[in-house]
């Protein structure tokens, strides 16, 4: 595991609270954190001491718990007004929001396809039940499965999906997710071509 | 039965099947007839379903040249083929024909590297490739890739920004915004260089010291943002000015040479110095001796040379009692008197 973090990860981080809770917002965060610098570089890498900052002084400043703050996090990544890569990224995944979820196990190795040095957490997807997906994460970002549980329910909203996310805590090997599908068709899924448009 | 037997057997797939796992194949019979198609092509060729068409009325075979038949097809099973469909020859796919047991051809087509177009031309999503395909992947690399090298060129982009600025610092002085003595001896070489004609003016202040000793070193640094205003009031844009020390100035006047038209600029830089500034209520009071060389003198201008030479023009006018200029002359005695 490694010590650094992506600055693509802190960039993630830095518009969410800037698009959220504004540019002040943000600034108060650089200060609190200790940055030294007002923004994170996408293309650069970073102590992750400097993201963990960053996150404990948005929660100290926000007054909200990290864990929900994470989530938040996770939802904006896919449907944010800074998102789009993300959210088109992620349903290249699958056909169905369960194609997606079996895609989730490959996450690491299409982040590392694309960005080499890109540290994104490994996840296990186990059928813990009838219609009830249990999700593991190893990462080295601790909270990186706040961020999955956003970004999953923005996910299964993106594919028209009815799912209950569960926090199951921390175990030896990771902390795990429960997902129950309670319909894989209840809305109709968000539009997704293939090819980009204009790219 | 022998062991081999099975292996002669011939392989049959029914046909939704073989859409399935082929959903851009093209099944013919001898005759030339399309007996079976996969979903994907018949969206590419924009047909619900080919099937009883000729195939030659479909698809025009462009590589290799010269299959108009049967036959011909026949004999170019096994190659890599290059094809479009009729009447549009922007729909290249390239494919492979296999012959069948029962003498007809079977044929998988792919998109070449047209894929990402081909995808977006016929709106087609995951559900029409294979599993085994890896269109998909592929243009989830694209994608990916041309994501981060929307990044990369964003931060070149800064980095460019930051590289202009910290070239501009790099060659200012701080407290005047003045050119600093990297910027001088950078314009200085370039002129030696290219031999051109100019002139090169060394200014040190008189009394600094004693603004700096008696009303501090803010007093001081006022006094030199004042006489660096002045300096850049009293030359020509293309001219350079310099702080190069602590109260020591450096100005290079390209393309001017003439004795009296530097005297006249040196005699109003001085005048100017000379008048006392106001700072938080104390008067200060410096003025300045110059000493300017020309590039004409020599018959090869060396920076280091012409440095040296205007110095030694400011030490004599410092000498002959400060507050004026002497320009530099190779022969002693040649050395023109003008006083300021």
């Amino acid at each position: 595991m490694s010590l650094v973090t992506h600055g693509l990860i802190n960039r993630a981080i830095q518009s969410f609270l800037r698009d959220t809770y504004g540019a002040a917002v943000w600034r108060q965060v650089v200060q609190e954190a200790g940055l030294g610098f007002d923004s994170f570089e996408p293309m650069l890498v970073y102590s992750r001491a400097q993201t963990a900052s960053v996150i404990d002084a948005a929660g100290r400043i926000l007054d909200r718990p990290t864990d929900t703050l994470l989530e938040d996090l996770g939802t904006a990544l896919v449907s944010g007004p800074s998102a789009g890569s993300v959210r088109r990224l992620m349903r290249f995944g699958g056909v169905t929001f369960v194609d997606f979820l079996c895609s989730l196990e490959e996450l690491r190795g299409r982040g590392r396809m694309a960005v080499p040095e890109l540290d994104l957490p490994e996840l296990e997807l186990d059928e813990a039940g009838p219609q009830v997906y249990r999700l593991t994460c190893r990462s080295a970002m601790p909270g990186a499965a706040h961020v999955l549980m956003g970004l999953l329910r923005a996910m299964a909203d993106d594919y028209g999906a009815l799912v209950v996310l569960e926090y199951a805590g921390l175990r030896e090997d990771g902390e795990t997710i429960l997902i129950h599908l309670l319909d894989a068709n209840y809305a109709i899924a968000r539009q997704f071509d293939l090819a980009a448009p204009g790219a | 039965m022998m062991d081999g037997a099975a292996m002669d057997l011939p392989l049959m797939v029914n046909p939704p099947e073989m859409e399935r796992l082929m959903p851009m194949h093209l099944a013919i019979n001898s005759e030339g007839v399309i007996i079976s198609h996969g979903p994907t092509l018949g969206k590419v060729l924009g047909r619900n379903s080919l099937i009883g068409m000729d195939v030659f009325a479909v698809v025009c075979f462009r590589r290799p040249g010269g299959i108009m038949t049967m036959a011909d097809l026949t004999q170019r099973r096994g190659q890599r083929l290059q094809l479009h469909k009729v009447g549009s020859p922007d729909d290249v796919l390239r494919g492979l024909a296999v012959q069948m047991a029962d003498g007809g051809l079977l044929l998988n087509l792919s998109f070449g590297i047209d894929v990402i177009e081909g995808t977006r031309r016929h709106g087609l999503t995951d559900a029409d490739f294979a599993a085994t395909d890896l269109t998909v992947e592929l243009m989830y690399v694209v994608e990916a890739k041309s994501a981060v090298t929307t990044e990369l060129r964003q931060l070149n982009v800064r980095l460019q920004g930051a590289k202009v600025v910290a070239e501009e610092q790099a060659m200012t002085d701080m407290l005047t915004g003045l050119r600093n003595r990297r910027a001088a001896d950078m314009t200085l070489a370039a002129l030696c260089e290219a031999g051109a004609k100019f002139s090169l003016m060394h200014m040190d202040l008189d009394y600094f010291k004693a603004v700096n000793d008696t009303l501090g070193h803010a007093a001081g640094d006022h006094v030199l943002k004042v006489v660096a205003q002045i300096l850049e009031a009293e030359i020509r844009t293309s001219d350079t000015a310099a702080r190069v020390g602590g109260d020591e100035f450096v100005v290079i006047m390209p393309g001017l040479v003439d004795t009296r038209g530097l005297y006249r600029i040196a005699k109003r830089i001085i005048e100017r110095i000379t008048e006392p500034t106001e700072f938080e209520g104390a008067t200060c009071k410096v003025s300045a001796s110059i000493g300017i060389t020309r590039s004409t003198i020599y018959d090869a201008p060396l920076a280091e040379q012409m440095l040296a030479d205007a110095d030694t023009a400011l030490y004599a006018s410092k000498h002959a009692g400060r507050a004026q200029a002497r320009l530099f002359a190779n022969a002693p005695d040649a050395w023109d008197q003008a006083q300021v």
